[in-house]
């Protein structure tokens, strides 16, 4: 696993409170992981600040799964 | 942020108050809240919704507040509700930290004069500035004499910040209503104020379009060179609601590292805000 997948994935047990098993590269934020629509613009928030990267509201709107936002941040650090 | 960023005291012992518009950890309002239960205040909290619910209520737990209650400015019968519980429960309050604002996301980019229309104007202005107005009435007639109200503007009210909008014409208004709420308490010693604080990263900040050039842009061309902290606004609330804000009413006060105050950055700060440094 890269580095920026191991971290991406702690900060989504942390942030949703879900056991490390479940968040998975296909797991969905909202389906799966049982976030809503106010902890998706949280995590994007928090992958910002951690990345230190700008996520754009057209570009989130394409992370939907734990394996979406590795790879979107993955390109952009 | 941890509770020991804010300085403990009892300059807010035996004031009670409320506190309207914490969505989450990162809120000024929550900042806010942190500081006055650091120096003694009791706090009630309202919130809307359940998925606002489920964050603020650990967080209204973990400074001992069991007072939360649902409110939606725009619903009469809640907010009656809310000052109605607040009687009950307390008879009397101390304070009142006013810090909702909405605008619909279509009306907080691009071109304010294409993309305001006249509902997502009413609902910014009913929600953002109105709320107040009607706050501070029902507060005020269980408001102690010499009790003090806060709310929360930004310099969008004053000049234009590219996507604030329709906000930025609210929270003119926000800001006007102060002073009039300020004149009409004024003679009972309730001091009413406006906290205009610089771009900190919240919630209501993800609202608006181009978050990271703005916060760039603040960093570089404030007086500080950095961004707003959250403790200091929350010093700022502590200083309006207690009794060290005494003679000072109807103010805009700004806690926002003196971008204010600057017409022009130096050179050095505009390469950096662009990123080309």
């Amino acid at each position: 696993m890269s580095d920026v997948a191991a971290r991406v994935k702690k900060m989504v047990v942390e942030h949703l409170d879900v056991e490390e098993s479940k968040v998975t590269e296909n797991a969905h934020f909202i389906d799966d992981l049982g976030a809503d629509s106010l902890d998706t613009v949280e995590i994007i928030m928090a992958f910002e600040e951690e990345f230190d990267i700008e996520i754009k509201e057209d570009e989130s709107e394409n992370i939907q799964t734990v394996g979406d936002a590795v790879k979107f941040i993955s390109a952009k650090v | 942020m941890a509770d020991q960023d804010f300085p403990t005291g009892t300059l807010m012992a035996g004031k009670r108050g409320l506190i309207m518009g914490v969505a989450n950890k990162n809120s000024i309002a929550w900042a806010i809240a942190q500081q006055l239960a650091a120096q003694g205040a009791e706090i009630a909290f309202t919130f809307q919704g359940e998925a606002l619910e489920r964050r603020v209520r650990p967080l209204a737990e973990s400074i001992g507040s069991d007072i939360l209650i649902e409110c939606d400015v725009t619903d009469d019968a809640t907010m009656d509700n809310t000052f109605g519980t607040l009687k009950d429960k307390w008879g009397k309050i101390d304070f009142l930290v006013h810090a909702i604002a909405f605008a619909g996301k279509d009306q907080l980019a691009g071109s304010f004069v294409d993309n305001t229309t006249r509902e997502g104007f009413k609902a910014a202005l009913d929600i953002s500035a109105f709320s107040f107005v009607d706050a501070a009435r029902r507060a005020s007639e269980i408001m102690n004499d010499g009790g003090a109200m806060v709310t929360l503007t930004y310099l969008g009210s004053e000049r234009v910040i590219p996507n604030y909008n329709v906000m930025g014409v609210a929270k003119a208004a926000l800001e006007a209503c102060t002073r009039y709420i300020a004149a009409d308490l004024g003679p009972r010693g309730i001091r009413v104020n406006a906290i205009s604080a610089g771009p900190i990263k919240t919630l209501a900040a993800a609202g608006i379009g181009s978050g990271r050039h703005m916060f760039r842009f603040n960093k570089a061309a404030a007086a500080l060179r950095d961004n707003t902290d959250p403790v200091g606004v929350a010093g700022a609330a502590l200083y309006l609601l207690s009794d060290l804000g005494l003679s000072c009413t109807g103010e805009t006060h700004h806690v926002d590292g003196g971008f204010h105050a600057i017409g022009m950055p130096a050179e050095d700060a505009m390469a950096e805000a662009s990123g080309t440094q």
